[in-house]
C-alpha cells in the first residue's frame, strides 16, 4: 500500500465469497466505512465475490428459498413462495424491485460503494484459482485490484485485527 | 456557527459518514463541521466515528426529524 502506515493502525481484512445484490452489500459498506475511520483494509475476492470485480456489474437478487425476503408491497410486507420465485421473470422483477427502494431510500449502489473504497486506498485482492475456473481476465475486471492466491490472504490475515468471512 | 456546513439528508448509511470523512478533510484542523443528517443510525455511528478517528463531536441533536452533529477536527 502506498500510505504510510503507522504500527498501531487498526486493520480489516474480509474474504468475499458471494456475488448477489444483497450480499454484496455488507463487504462494501465495511470496508469504505472501516477506511473511513482509519483502517487499513484489505478485500480478497473469491467463487462468486470474485464477479463483484467485473467492470460491468449486473447484480441480481433471488427470492428462491429465502423465506426471510419480504419486501414491502401494498402496504405490507410480502415473502415469496419457491414455486413462485422459481417462475422466469420474477428474480428480474425481486431485483429491479431492490434498486428502486435503494434509490429511493438513499442507498448508495454498490459501482459508488466500490469506487470510493478505491478511492480510500482499500487493497483488493482476485483470487487467481477462482479467476482461472470462470475464465476471466484481469481484462475483465476493473483497474485496481491485484491477483494473490490463499497464502496472501493468511499472511494478511495473521496481520489485522478483524477478519471477516462474507 | 461551525465552519463548515455538510448537507447528507435523506442518505443511508455509510454515506453520512463516508460524506463527512471526505469534508473533514477541507477543514483545517481545529475547525469544525456542521453535519445535517436524517439517518437516526447516524447518531450513534458519528459517535463511534469520532472516537476512533480522534476527532472531537462537539454537538449532538435533534430537531424536527433532522439529526444535526458538530465535529471539530482533531486528526
Amino acid at each position: 500500500m502506498g500510505k504510510d502506515i503507522s504500527s498501531n493502525t487498526k486493520s480489516l481484512s474480509m474474504i468475499v465469497t458471494k456475488g448477489s445484490l444483497d450480499w454484496a452489500y455488507p463487504p462494501f459498506i465495511l470496508a469504505t466505512t472501516a477506511a473511513a475511520m482509519g483502517l487499513r483494509v484489505s478485500m480478497f475476492f473469491t467463487f462468486y465475490g470474485l464477479t463483484l470485480l467485473k467492470k460491468k456489474l449486473d447484480l441480481n437478487v433471488t427470492t428462491l428459498g429465502n423465506p426471510a425476503m419480504a419486501m414491502p408491497m401494498f402496504g405490507m410486507h410480502i415473502a415469496m413462495p419457491n414455486i413462485i420465485s422459481a417462475i422466469p421473470g420474477v428474480d428480474a422483477a425481486a431485483s429491479a424491485m431492490m434498486k428502486g427502494l435503494m434509490k429511493k431510500k438513499g442507498i448508495a449502489s454498490i459501482e459508488e460503494l466500490r469506487s470510493m473504497a478505491l478511492e480510500s486506498d482499500v487493497e483488493m485482492i482476485a483470487c487467481q484459482m477462482t479467476m482461472d475456473m470462470f475464465e476471466y481476465t484481469m481484462d475483465d475486471m476493473i483497474e485496481g485490484p491485484v491477483l494473490g492466491g490463499a497464502a496472501t490472504y493468511i499472511e494478511t490475515a495473521t496481520k489485522s485485527d478483524i477478519n471477516l468471512f462474507i | 456557527m461551525a465552519d463548515q456546513l455538510l448537507d447528507v439528508k435523506g442518505l443511508n448509511c455509510p454515506l453520512p459518514i463516508l460524506r463527512a470523512k471526505k469534508a473533514l478533510k477541507d477543514v483545517p484542523i481545529g475547525g469544525t463541521l456542521l453535519v445535517l443528517a436524517t439517518d437516526p443510525g447516524a447518531v450513534k455511528d458519528f459517535e463511534a466515528f469520532c472516537r476512533t478517528t480522534g476527532n472531537e463531536l462537539v454537538e449532538s441533536k435533534s430537531e424536527d426529524k433532522v439529526f444535526s452533529f458538530v465535529i471539530k477536527h482533531m486528526a
